[in-house]
Protein backbone atom coordinates (compact mmCIF):
# COMPACT_ATOMS: atom_id res chain seq x y z
CA UNK A 1 0.00 0.00 0.00
CA UNK A 2 3.18 2.53 0.96
CA UNK A 3 4.89 1.75 -2.81
CA UNK A 4 5.84 4.79 -4.36
CA UNK A 5 3.37 6.38 -6.99
CA UNK A 6 6.17 5.62 -9.50
CA UNK A 7 5.25 1.34 -9.14
CA UNK A 8 1.30 1.72 -10.37
CA UNK A 9 2.01 4.01 -13.43
CA UNK A 10 0.87 1.26 -15.12
CA UNK A 11 -2.22 1.08 -13.69
CA UNK A 12 -4.82 3.21 -15.91
CA UNK A 13 -6.04 6.91 -14.42
CA UNK A 14 -8.91 5.96 -11.54
CA UNK A 15 -7.66 1.82 -11.41
CA UNK A 16 -10.50 0.70 -13.16
CA UNK A 17 -9.91 0.30 -17.48
CA UNK A 18 -11.60 2.63 -19.77
CA UNK A 19 -14.08 -0.17 -21.05
CA UNK A 20 -15.35 -1.16 -17.93
CA UNK A 21 -15.16 2.67 -16.47
CA UNK A 22 -17.85 2.78 -20.23
CA UNK A 23 -19.99 -0.23 -19.03
CA UNK A 24 -20.21 1.18 -15.78
CA UNK A 25 -21.04 4.38 -16.91
CA UNK A 26 -23.74 2.97 -19.09
CA UNK A 27 -25.53 1.48 -16.30
CA UNK A 28 -25.22 4.65 -14.36
CA UNK A 29 -26.90 6.89 -17.52
CA UNK A 30 -30.02 4.29 -17.64
CA UNK A 31 -30.11 4.26 -14.05
CA UNK A 32 -30.25 8.08 -14.00
CA UNK A 33 -32.99 7.95 -17.00
CA UNK A 34 -35.54 5.15 -14.63
CA UNK A 35 -35.09 6.59 -10.99
CA UNK A 36 -35.04 4.14 -8.60
CA UNK A 37 -34.72 1.33 -10.99
CA UNK A 38 -31.86 -0.91 -10.11
CA UNK A 39 -29.97 -1.27 -13.22
CA UNK A 40 -27.71 -4.76 -13.26
CA UNK A 41 -23.82 -4.00 -14.15
CA UNK A 42 -20.56 -6.81 -14.27
CA UNK A 43 -18.85 -5.73 -11.02
CA UNK A 44 -15.37 -6.15 -11.16
CA UNK A 45 -12.94 -7.75 -8.51
CA UNK A 46 -11.71 -4.37 -6.79
CA UNK A 47 -8.81 -4.65 -4.83
CA UNK A 48 -10.75 -4.59 -1.00
CA UNK A 49 -13.25 -7.09 -0.19
CA UNK A 50 -16.86 -6.98 -0.38
CA UNK A 51 -18.53 -4.60 2.29
CA UNK A 52 -16.04 -2.32 2.31
CA UNK A 53 -17.41 -0.40 -0.46
CA UNK A 54 -17.02 -2.28 -3.93
CA UNK A 55 -19.88 -0.74 -5.26
CA UNK A 56 -19.49 2.74 -4.39
CA UNK A 57 -15.56 2.70 -5.57
CA UNK A 58 -16.20 1.05 -8.75
CA UNK A 59 -19.04 4.03 -9.40
CA UNK A 60 -16.64 7.27 -8.14
CA UNK A 61 -13.79 5.29 -10.23
CA UNK A 62 -16.04 5.57 -13.29
CA UNK A 63 -17.28 9.18 -12.84
CA UNK A 64 -13.97 10.59 -11.66
CA UNK A 65 -11.73 13.11 -13.43
CA UNK A 66 -8.38 15.18 -12.80
CA UNK A 67 -10.71 18.11 -11.64
CA UNK A 68 -12.45 16.58 -9.20
CA UNK A 69 -12.41 17.53 -5.83
CA UNK A 70 -13.20 14.00 -3.46
CA UNK A 71 -14.52 13.57 -0.12
CA UNK A 72 -15.12 10.17 1.86
CA UNK A 73 -16.89 9.80 4.64
CA UNK A 74 -17.88 6.66 6.66
CA UNK A 75 -21.01 6.71 9.23
CA UNK A 76 -20.41 10.68 8.54
CA UNK A 77 -16.78 10.85 10.16
CA UNK A 78 -13.90 11.42 7.01
CA UNK A 79 -11.46 10.45 9.89
CA UNK A 80 -12.54 6.32 10.08
CA UNK A 81 -10.19 3.41 8.46
CA UNK A 82 -12.70 2.65 5.18
CA UNK A 83 -13.47 6.53 4.35
CA UNK A 84 -9.22 6.85 4.84
CA UNK A 85 -8.60 3.74 2.73
CA UNK A 86 -10.67 4.63 -0.21
CA UNK A 87 -9.49 8.10 -0.11
CA UNK A 88 -6.13 6.74 0.02
CA UNK A 89 -7.09 4.01 -2.70
CA UNK A 90 -8.28 7.74 -5.20
CA UNK A 91 -5.38 9.57 -4.34
CA UNK A 92 -3.08 7.27 -5.42
CA UNK A 93 -4.83 5.74 -8.32
CA UNK A 94 -6.10 9.21 -9.68
CA UNK A 95 -3.88 11.86 -8.22
CA UNK A 96 -6.91 14.09 -7.37
CA UNK A 97 -7.39 16.76 -4.83
CA UNK A 98 -9.04 15.51 -1.83
CA UNK A 99 -11.04 17.12 0.99
CA UNK A 100 -12.81 16.86 3.91
CA UNK A 101 -15.20 19.99 3.46
CA UNK A 102 -18.76 19.20 2.21
CA UNK A 103 -18.77 22.74 0.06
CA UNK A 104 -15.76 21.98 -1.55
CA UNK A 105 -16.15 18.53 -2.55
CA UNK A 106 -17.47 18.04 -6.31
CA UNK A 107 -17.80 14.07 -5.47
CA UNK A 108 -18.86 12.35 -1.78
CA UNK A 109 -18.80 8.88 -1.37
CA UNK A 110 -20.66 7.68 1.23
CA UNK A 111 -21.42 4.84 3.43
CA UNK A 112 -24.62 5.57 5.50
CA UNK A 113 -24.53 9.17 5.50
CA UNK A 114 -25.25 12.25 3.93
CA UNK A 115 -23.37 15.96 5.01
CA UNK A 116 -25.13 17.89 7.86
CA UNK A 117 -24.28 20.67 5.52
CA UNK A 118 -26.65 20.98 2.49
CA UNK A 119 -25.53 19.60 -1.27
CA UNK A 120 -25.40 22.06 -4.30
CA UNK A 121 -26.13 21.64 -7.90
CA UNK A 122 -22.96 19.87 -9.32
CA UNK A 123 -22.12 17.92 -6.55
CA UNK A 124 -22.53 13.91 -6.77
CA UNK A 125 -23.20 11.96 -3.87
CA UNK A 126 -22.14 7.44 -4.31
CA UNK A 127 -23.63 5.71 -1.94
CA UNK A 128 -22.02 2.55 -1.35
CA UNK A 129 -25.11 -0.12 -0.90
CA UNK A 130 -25.09 -3.46 0.73
CA UNK A 131 -28.20 -5.15 0.24
CA UNK A 132 -30.14 -2.82 -2.88
CA UNK A 133 -33.42 -4.82 -3.04
CA UNK A 134 -35.93 -3.24 -0.58
CA UNK A 135 -38.24 -6.51 -0.28
CA UNK A 136 -35.48 -8.77 0.24
CA UNK A 137 -35.71 -9.80 3.27
CA UNK A 138 -39.66 -10.05 3.08
CA UNK A 139 -39.64 -11.71 -0.70
CA UNK A 140 -35.97 -14.24 -0.78
CA UNK A 141 -36.33 -14.90 -4.86
CA UNK A 142 -34.75 -12.12 -7.53
CA UNK A 143 -37.38 -13.29 -9.91
CA UNK A 144 -40.50 -12.23 -7.40
CA UNK A 145 -39.09 -8.77 -6.66
CA UNK A 146 -37.98 -7.98 -9.87
CA UNK A 147 -41.53 -9.07 -10.76
CA UNK A 148 -43.47 -6.91 -8.25
CA UNK A 149 -40.98 -4.06 -9.25
CA UNK A 150 -42.09 -3.85 -12.98
CA UNK A 151 -45.84 -4.51 -11.56
CA UNK A 152 -45.45 -2.03 -9.38
CA UNK A 153 -46.71 -4.58 -6.63
CA UNK A 154 -45.32 -2.28 -3.45
CA UNK A 155 -47.67 -3.82 -0.97
CA UNK A 156 -45.23 -6.37 0.77
CA UNK A 157 -43.18 -2.89 1.87
CA UNK A 158 -46.37 -1.89 3.81
CA UNK A 159 -46.26 -5.40 5.63
CA UNK A 160 -42.75 -4.68 6.73
CA UNK A 161 -43.85 -1.62 8.44
CA UNK A 162 -47.10 -2.88 9.80
CA UNK A 163 -45.22 -5.65 11.55
CA UNK A 164 -43.14 -2.81 12.91
CA UNK A 165 -46.63 -1.27 14.84
CA UNK A 166 -47.51 -4.35 15.50
CA UNK A 167 -44.30 -5.72 17.68
CA UNK A 168 -43.51 -2.11 18.77
CA UNK A 169 -46.57 0.10 18.68
CA UNK A 170 -44.36 2.74 16.30
CA UNK A 171 -42.74 2.20 12.61
CA UNK A 172 -39.13 1.00 14.20
CA UNK A 173 -37.38 0.84 10.89
CA UNK A 174 -34.68 3.58 11.50
CA UNK A 175 -31.99 3.15 8.61
CA UNK A 176 -32.54 1.46 5.49
CA UNK A 177 -36.07 3.01 5.52
CA UNK A 178 -37.99 2.40 2.08
CA UNK A 179 -38.66 5.27 0.05
CA UNK A 180 -40.50 5.81 -3.38
CA UNK A 181 -39.08 7.07 -5.85
CA UNK A 182 -40.18 10.06 -8.63
CA UNK A 183 -44.04 8.38 -7.83
CA UNK A 184 -42.96 4.73 -9.38
CA UNK A 185 -39.83 2.88 -7.88
CA UNK A 186 -39.40 1.68 -3.90
CA UNK A 187 -36.05 1.90 -3.20
CA UNK A 188 -33.74 0.95 -0.30
CA UNK A 189 -31.53 4.08 0.33
CA UNK A 190 -29.21 2.15 1.86
CA UNK A 191 -29.08 2.02 5.52
CA UNK A 192 -28.91 5.54 5.98
CA UNK A 193 -30.38 6.59 8.92
CA UNK A 194 -33.78 7.48 8.28
CA UNK A 195 -33.15 11.06 9.77
CA UNK A 196 -31.47 11.38 6.12
CA UNK A 197 -34.23 10.64 4.05
CA UNK A 198 -36.13 13.82 4.24
CA UNK A 199 -32.42 15.44 2.61
CA UNK A 200 -33.04 13.21 -0.50
CA UNK A 201 -36.31 14.67 -1.55
CA UNK A 202 -35.45 17.37 -4.23
CA UNK A 203 -32.02 17.10 -3.51
CA UNK A 204 -30.48 19.46 -5.54
CA UNK A 205 -26.99 16.84 -6.04
CA UNK A 206 -27.02 14.04 -8.22
CA UNK A 207 -27.32 10.03 -6.19
CA UNK A 208 -25.41 7.38 -7.43
CA UNK A 209 -25.78 4.15 -5.36
CA UNK A 210 -23.28 1.15 -6.08
CA UNK A 211 -23.69 -2.51 -4.62
CA UNK A 212 -20.62 -4.24 -5.75
CA UNK A 213 -21.37 -7.91 -4.26
CA UNK A 214 -24.79 -7.40 -5.64
CA UNK A 215 -24.09 -6.20 -8.85
CA UNK A 216 -26.46 -3.51 -9.17
CA UNK A 217 -26.81 0.39 -9.72
CA UNK A 218 -29.22 2.61 -8.90
CA UNK A 219 -29.79 6.97 -8.64
CA UNK A 220 -31.49 9.48 -8.21
CA UNK A 221 -31.36 12.74 -10.22
CA UNK A 222 -31.48 16.41 -9.20
CA UNK A 223 -34.60 17.93 -8.07
CA UNK A 224 -36.48 14.58 -7.78
CA UNK A 225 -39.33 13.28 -5.63
CA UNK A 226 -38.14 10.56 -2.88
CA UNK A 227 -40.57 9.95 -0.16
CA UNK A 228 -40.83 7.73 2.96
CA UNK A 229 -43.80 5.13 2.89
CA UNK A 230 -45.66 5.39 6.27
CA UNK A 231 -49.33 4.75 6.98
CA UNK A 232 -52.01 7.50 7.27
CA UNK A 233 -52.21 6.85 10.78
CA UNK A 234 -48.57 6.11 11.58
CA UNK A 235 -46.53 8.96 9.56
CA UNK A 236 -43.55 9.46 8.26
CA UNK A 237 -40.98 10.94 11.24
CA UNK A 238 -37.54 11.15 11.67
CA UNK A 239 -35.47 10.96 14.86
CA UNK A 240 -35.53 13.72 17.46
CA UNK A 241 -32.58 13.73 19.78
CA UNK A 242 -32.69 15.43 23.58
CA UNK A 243 -29.53 17.37 23.59
CA UNK A 244 -27.56 19.36 21.29
CA UNK A 245 -24.08 17.79 20.16
CA UNK A 246 -21.66 17.86 23.44
CA UNK A 247 -18.83 19.71 21.35
CA UNK A 248 -20.18 22.29 18.89
CA UNK A 249 -23.74 22.48 20.34
CA UNK A 250 -25.40 22.01 17.03
CA UNK A 251 -29.28 21.33 17.03
CA UNK A 252 -31.26 19.39 14.84
CA UNK A 253 -28.21 17.52 13.22
CA UNK A 254 -27.44 13.41 13.47
CA UNK A 255 -26.07 12.80 16.89
CA UNK A 256 -23.85 9.76 17.84
CA UNK A 257 -23.39 8.06 21.21
CA UNK A 258 -19.50 7.99 22.41
CA UNK A 259 -19.17 5.79 26.02
CA UNK A 260 -16.61 7.43 28.03
CA UNK A 261 -15.69 5.02 30.48
CA UNK A 262 -17.42 2.05 32.21
CA UNK A 263 -19.42 4.20 34.88
CA UNK A 264 -22.35 4.93 32.55
CA UNK A 265 -20.51 8.64 31.45
CA UNK A 266 -21.42 8.93 27.75
CA UNK A 267 -21.74 12.13 25.37
CA UNK A 268 -23.77 12.65 21.68
CA UNK A 269 -21.75 14.35 19.38
CA UNK A 270 -22.31 15.23 15.54
CA UNK A 271 -21.76 11.79 13.35
CA UNK A 272 -20.65 14.29 10.69
CA UNK A 273 -17.35 15.49 12.19
CA UNK A 274 -16.63 17.79 9.83
CA UNK A 275 -19.96 19.90 10.42
CA UNK A 276 -18.97 19.61 13.57
CA UNK A 277 -15.02 21.11 13.19
CA UNK A 278 -16.31 23.96 11.20
CA UNK A 279 -18.56 24.50 13.43
CA UNK A 280 -16.16 25.17 16.09
CA UNK A 281 -14.02 27.05 14.44
CA UNK A 282 -16.88 29.20 13.90
CA UNK A 283 -17.25 29.77 17.62
CA UNK A 284 -19.74 27.37 18.25
CA UNK A 285 -19.24 25.39 21.48
CA UNK A 286 -21.50 23.14 23.26
CA UNK A 287 -20.95 21.44 26.90
CA UNK A 288 -18.00 18.81 26.52
CA UNK A 289 -15.97 21.30 24.04
CA UNK A 290 -14.99 24.75 23.51
CA UNK A 291 -14.72 26.57 20.29
CA UNK A 292 -11.87 26.27 18.95
CA UNK A 293 -9.31 28.62 17.04
CA UNK A 294 -7.78 28.42 13.65
CA UNK A 295 -8.37 24.93 11.61
CA UNK A 296 -8.77 21.48 13.21
CA UNK A 297 -8.88 19.11 10.28
CA UNK B 1 -88.88 -13.60 -14.17
CA UNK B 2 -85.74 -11.67 -15.26
CA UNK B 3 -82.50 -12.71 -15.70
CA UNK B 4 -80.22 -12.06 -12.47
CA UNK B 5 -76.68 -11.95 -12.09
CA UNK B 6 -76.84 -15.58 -10.69
CA UNK B 7 -78.27 -17.21 -13.81
CA UNK B 8 -74.87 -16.04 -15.40
CA UNK B 9 -72.16 -18.30 -14.97
CA UNK B 10 -68.79 -17.05 -13.97
CA UNK B 11 -66.64 -18.70 -15.02
CA UNK B 12 -66.77 -20.54 -18.41
CA UNK B 13 -64.06 -23.50 -19.63
CA UNK B 14 -64.13 -25.35 -22.90
CA UNK B 15 -61.65 -28.02 -23.84
CA UNK B 16 -59.26 -27.15 -21.61
CA UNK B 17 -56.03 -29.67 -22.15
CA UNK B 18 -52.62 -29.81 -20.21
CA UNK B 19 -50.19 -31.93 -21.11
CA UNK B 20 -46.64 -32.60 -20.19
CA UNK B 21 -44.71 -33.70 -23.43
CA UNK B 22 -45.77 -36.72 -24.05
CA UNK B 23 -48.13 -37.37 -21.27
CA UNK B 24 -51.46 -36.13 -20.70
CA UNK B 25 -52.19 -33.60 -17.60
CA UNK B 26 -55.69 -33.13 -18.03
CA UNK B 27 -57.68 -33.60 -21.37
CA UNK B 28 -60.86 -31.87 -23.11
CA UNK B 29 -62.47 -30.47 -19.98
CA UNK B 30 -65.69 -28.22 -20.18
CA UNK B 31 -67.49 -26.66 -17.87
CA UNK B 32 -69.44 -23.68 -16.76
CA UNK B 33 -69.30 -22.18 -13.07
CA UNK B 34 -72.17 -20.27 -11.72
CA UNK B 35 -72.04 -18.02 -8.77
CA UNK B 36 -72.34 -18.88 -4.80
CA UNK B 37 -71.95 -23.04 -6.65
CA UNK B 38 -69.30 -24.97 -4.78
CA UNK B 39 -67.59 -27.62 -7.47
CA UNK B 40 -65.64 -30.63 -6.08
CA UNK B 41 -63.14 -32.37 -8.55
CA UNK B 42 -62.77 -35.58 -7.14
CA UNK B 43 -60.41 -38.11 -8.50
CA UNK B 44 -57.24 -40.74 -7.35
CA UNK B 45 -53.89 -38.71 -7.17
CA UNK B 46 -52.26 -38.66 -10.97
CA UNK B 47 -56.04 -38.14 -12.16
CA UNK B 48 -54.95 -34.41 -13.42
CA UNK B 49 -57.42 -32.59 -11.36
CA UNK B 50 -54.40 -30.40 -9.75
CA UNK B 51 -53.83 -30.12 -13.23
CA UNK B 52 -56.67 -28.90 -13.76
CA UNK B 53 -56.72 -26.29 -11.01
CA UNK B 54 -53.52 -24.83 -11.69
CA UNK B 55 -54.83 -24.47 -14.98
CA UNK B 56 -58.00 -22.60 -14.24
CA UNK B 57 -56.55 -20.52 -11.66
CA UNK B 58 -53.58 -19.40 -14.38
CA UNK B 59 -50.84 -20.60 -12.27
CA UNK B 60 -49.95 -22.76 -15.73
CA UNK B 61 -50.37 -22.01 -19.02
CA UNK B 62 -52.90 -24.71 -20.67
CA UNK B 63 -51.77 -26.63 -24.13
CA UNK B 64 -55.20 -25.50 -25.28
CA UNK B 65 -58.15 -24.17 -24.78
CA UNK B 66 -59.77 -21.38 -23.02
CA UNK B 67 -60.97 -20.10 -19.69
CA UNK B 68 -63.83 -17.25 -19.56
CA UNK B 69 -64.41 -15.20 -16.46
CA UNK B 70 -66.46 -12.89 -15.91
CA UNK B 71 -65.10 -9.16 -14.13
CA UNK B 72 -67.20 -7.50 -11.75
CA UNK B 73 -68.31 -4.63 -14.19
CA UNK B 74 -70.00 -7.83 -16.26
CA UNK B 75 -67.42 -8.16 -18.94
CA UNK B 76 -66.00 -11.60 -20.41
CA UNK B 77 -62.10 -12.19 -20.03
CA UNK B 78 -60.68 -14.64 -21.55
CA UNK B 79 -57.86 -15.39 -18.54
CA UNK B 80 -55.30 -16.44 -20.76
CA UNK B 81 -55.05 -13.38 -23.22
CA UNK B 82 -55.12 -10.56 -19.81
CA UNK B 83 -51.64 -9.30 -18.77
CA UNK B 84 -49.52 -10.86 -16.39
CA UNK B 85 -50.36 -7.44 -14.30
CA UNK B 86 -53.99 -7.77 -14.69
CA UNK B 87 -54.07 -11.24 -13.57
CA UNK B 88 -52.22 -10.94 -10.78
CA UNK B 89 -55.02 -8.22 -9.52
CA UNK B 90 -57.38 -10.71 -9.77
CA UNK B 91 -55.82 -13.16 -8.16
CA UNK B 92 -55.40 -11.13 -4.86
CA UNK B 93 -58.48 -9.44 -4.89
CA UNK B 94 -61.16 -11.06 -6.56
CA UNK B 95 -59.91 -14.95 -6.29
CA UNK B 96 -58.38 -16.88 -3.45
CA UNK B 97 -56.04 -19.77 -3.72
CA UNK B 98 -56.07 -21.80 -0.27
CA UNK B 99 -53.07 -24.49 -0.66
CA UNK B 100 -52.79 -27.90 1.00
CA UNK B 101 -50.07 -26.86 2.88
CA UNK B 102 -50.93 -23.62 4.69
CA UNK B 103 -47.06 -22.51 4.87
CA UNK B 104 -47.54 -22.09 1.04
CA UNK B 105 -50.02 -19.83 1.19
CA UNK B 106 -49.13 -17.86 4.27
CA UNK B 107 -46.29 -15.42 5.03
CA UNK B 108 -44.48 -17.99 7.98
CA UNK B 109 -42.28 -14.79 8.95
CA UNK B 110 -45.08 -12.32 9.96
CA UNK B 111 -48.11 -11.85 12.22
CA UNK B 112 -51.27 -13.13 11.23
CA UNK B 113 -52.44 -9.53 11.61
CA UNK B 114 -49.91 -9.04 8.62
CA UNK B 115 -50.72 -11.84 6.74
CA UNK B 116 -54.46 -10.99 6.29
CA UNK B 117 -53.90 -7.36 5.94
CA UNK B 118 -51.66 -8.17 3.13
CA UNK B 119 -54.13 -7.74 0.63
CA UNK B 120 -55.81 -5.19 1.74
CA UNK B 121 -52.25 -3.08 1.62
CA UNK B 122 -51.82 -4.64 -1.65
CA UNK B 123 -54.57 -2.88 -2.73
CA UNK B 124 -53.71 0.06 -1.57
CA UNK B 125 -55.27 0.49 1.91
CA UNK B 126 -52.96 2.92 4.03
CA UNK B 127 -53.92 3.31 7.42
CA UNK B 128 -53.06 1.29 10.34
CA UNK B 129 -56.03 1.16 12.63
CA UNK B 130 -58.33 0.09 9.74
CA UNK B 131 -55.99 -2.33 8.39
CA UNK B 132 -55.73 -4.18 11.71
CA UNK B 133 -59.36 -3.75 12.84
CA UNK B 134 -60.38 -5.80 9.81
CA UNK B 135 -57.74 -8.54 10.48
CA UNK B 136 -59.06 -9.24 14.02
CA UNK B 137 -62.63 -9.16 12.84
CA UNK B 138 -61.60 -12.16 10.21
CA UNK B 139 -59.54 -13.74 12.93
CA UNK B 140 -62.99 -13.94 14.79
CA UNK B 141 -64.84 -15.30 11.51
CA UNK B 142 -62.27 -18.02 11.53
CA UNK B 143 -62.13 -19.12 15.38
CA UNK B 144 -59.11 -17.49 15.99
CA UNK B 145 -58.57 -16.02 19.50
CA UNK B 146 -58.01 -12.02 19.16
CA UNK B 147 -55.02 -12.11 21.13
CA UNK B 148 -52.83 -14.11 18.59
CA UNK B 149 -53.26 -11.33 16.09
CA UNK B 150 -49.46 -10.54 16.26
CA UNK B 151 -48.32 -14.37 16.78
CA UNK B 152 -46.11 -15.57 13.72
CA UNK B 153 -48.16 -18.27 12.42
CA UNK B 154 -45.41 -21.12 13.03
CA UNK B 155 -46.65 -20.79 16.73
CA UNK B 156 -49.91 -22.10 14.96
CA UNK B 157 -51.43 -25.44 14.67
CA UNK B 158 -52.37 -26.88 11.47
CA UNK B 159 -55.63 -26.44 12.17
CA UNK B 160 -54.82 -22.78 12.78
CA UNK B 161 -52.99 -22.11 9.64
CA UNK B 162 -55.24 -23.46 7.50
CA UNK B 163 -58.44 -21.13 8.83
CA UNK B 164 -55.74 -17.98 8.95
CA UNK B 165 -54.74 -19.24 5.43
CA UNK B 166 -58.64 -19.15 4.52
CA UNK B 167 -59.16 -15.45 6.28
CA UNK B 168 -56.23 -13.93 4.53
CA UNK B 169 -58.00 -14.97 1.23
CA UNK B 170 -61.14 -14.09 2.08
CA UNK B 171 -60.43 -10.66 3.74
CA UNK B 172 -60.76 -9.17 -0.11
CA UNK B 173 -64.18 -10.64 -0.34
CA UNK B 174 -63.56 -12.03 -3.41
CA UNK B 175 -66.01 -13.83 -5.70
CA UNK B 176 -64.02 -17.35 -6.68
CA UNK B 177 -62.06 -19.45 -4.39
CA UNK B 178 -59.70 -22.46 -5.54
CA UNK B 179 -58.71 -24.79 -2.81
CA UNK B 180 -55.88 -27.42 -3.01
CA UNK B 181 -57.16 -30.36 -0.78
CA UNK B 182 -58.09 -27.70 2.13
CA UNK B 183 -58.61 -30.43 4.67
CA UNK B 184 -55.17 -33.02 3.77
CA UNK B 185 -52.96 -33.33 6.64
CA UNK B 186 -55.89 -32.60 9.09
CA UNK B 187 -56.71 -34.70 11.84
CA UNK B 188 -60.59 -35.99 11.34
CA UNK B 189 -61.74 -33.76 14.07
CA UNK B 190 -59.98 -31.11 13.31
CA UNK B 191 -61.21 -31.42 9.36
CA UNK B 192 -65.05 -31.88 10.89
CA UNK B 193 -64.35 -28.29 12.53
CA UNK B 194 -62.63 -26.68 9.51
CA UNK B 195 -65.73 -28.23 7.07
CA UNK B 196 -68.16 -26.32 9.00
CA UNK B 197 -66.71 -23.42 9.16
CA UNK B 198 -65.92 -23.54 5.15
CA UNK B 199 -69.58 -24.50 4.67
CA UNK B 200 -70.74 -21.54 7.00
CA UNK B 201 -68.34 -19.20 4.75
CA UNK B 202 -69.14 -20.22 1.59
CA UNK B 203 -73.03 -19.55 2.48
CA UNK B 204 -72.49 -16.16 3.89
CA UNK B 205 -70.71 -15.20 1.74
CA UNK B 206 -72.29 -16.45 -1.72
CA UNK B 207 -68.79 -17.63 -2.88
CA UNK B 208 -67.97 -19.83 -6.01
CA UNK B 209 -65.47 -21.90 -5.21
CA UNK B 210 -63.87 -25.33 -7.12
CA UNK B 211 -62.46 -27.79 -4.31
CA UNK B 212 -59.96 -30.38 -5.63
CA UNK B 213 -60.13 -33.35 -3.35
CA UNK B 214 -59.43 -37.04 -2.86
CA UNK B 215 -61.55 -37.47 0.20
CA UNK B 216 -65.43 -37.80 -1.05
CA UNK B 217 -66.36 -37.18 2.24
CA UNK B 218 -65.50 -33.64 1.86
CA UNK B 219 -66.94 -33.11 -1.61
CA UNK B 220 -70.16 -34.58 -0.05
CA UNK B 221 -70.00 -31.96 2.60
CA UNK B 222 -68.96 -28.91 0.76
CA UNK B 223 -69.89 -29.10 -2.90
CA UNK B 224 -73.26 -28.77 -4.67
CA UNK B 225 -71.75 -30.41 -7.77
CA UNK B 226 -68.75 -32.81 -8.15
CA UNK B 227 -66.80 -33.58 -11.51
CA UNK B 228 -64.67 -37.26 -11.37
CA UNK B 229 -61.63 -36.82 -12.86
CA UNK B 230 -59.58 -40.37 -14.34
CA UNK B 231 -56.16 -40.45 -16.62
CA UNK B 232 -56.87 -36.30 -17.09
CA UNK B 233 -60.55 -36.86 -18.56
CA UNK B 234 -63.46 -36.07 -16.82
CA UNK B 235 -65.81 -39.77 -16.37
CA UNK B 236 -68.79 -38.55 -15.03
CA UNK B 237 -70.17 -34.88 -13.85
CA UNK B 238 -73.28 -33.73 -12.01
CA UNK B 239 -75.47 -33.10 -8.79
CA UNK B 240 -72.81 -34.39 -5.54
CA UNK B 241 -75.46 -36.35 -4.27
CA UNK B 242 -76.79 -37.81 -7.17
CA UNK B 243 -73.36 -38.68 -8.54
CA UNK B 244 -72.38 -40.54 -4.90
CA UNK B 245 -75.59 -42.04 -4.61
CA UNK B 246 -76.13 -42.69 -7.98
CA UNK B 247 -72.88 -43.39 -9.79
CA UNK B 248 -73.16 -44.01 -13.25
CA UNK B 249 -69.35 -44.30 -14.62
CA UNK B 250 -67.87 -47.87 -13.58
CA UNK B 251 -64.88 -45.85 -12.31
CA UNK B 252 -66.99 -43.59 -9.95
CA UNK B 253 -69.13 -47.26 -8.80
CA UNK B 254 -65.31 -48.18 -7.54
CA UNK B 255 -64.32 -45.06 -6.49
CA UNK B 256 -67.62 -44.54 -4.36
CA UNK B 257 -67.15 -48.51 -2.95
CA UNK B 258 -63.92 -47.89 -1.93
CA UNK B 259 -64.45 -45.74 0.81
CA UNK B 260 -63.83 -47.25 4.21
CA UNK B 261 -67.03 -48.39 6.42
CA UNK B 262 -66.04 -47.63 10.24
Amino acid sequence: MNAPVESIATYNFAYLDEQTKRMIRRAILKAIAIPGYQVPFASREMPMPYGWGTGGVQVTASIIGPDDVLKVIDQGADDTTNAVSIRAFFQKVANVAVTTQTPKATIIQTRHRIPEHPLAEGQTLVYQVPIPEPLRFLEPRETETRLMHALEEYGLMHVKLYEDIATNGHIATTYAYPVKVKGRYVMDPSPTPKFDNPKMHMSPALQLFGAGREKRIYAVPPYTDVISLDFEDHPFEVQAFDKPCALCGAENVYLDEVVLDDRGGRMFVCSDTDFCERRREAGHGGEMGAPVEGEIG
Amino acid sequence: MSITEDDIPLLRVSSLSKSYGARVGCQDVSFELWPGEVLAVVGESGSGKTTLLNCLSTRLMPTSGTVSYRMRDGDWRDLYRMSEAERRFLMRTDWGFVHQNPADGLRMTVSAGANVGERLMAVGDRHYGRIRETATDWLGRVEIAEDRVDDEPRAFSGGMRQRLQIARNLVTAPRLVFMDEPTGGLDVSVQARLLDLLRGLVTDLGLAAIVVTHDLAVARLLSHRIMVMKEGHVVEAGLTDRVLDDPHAPYTQLLVSSILQV
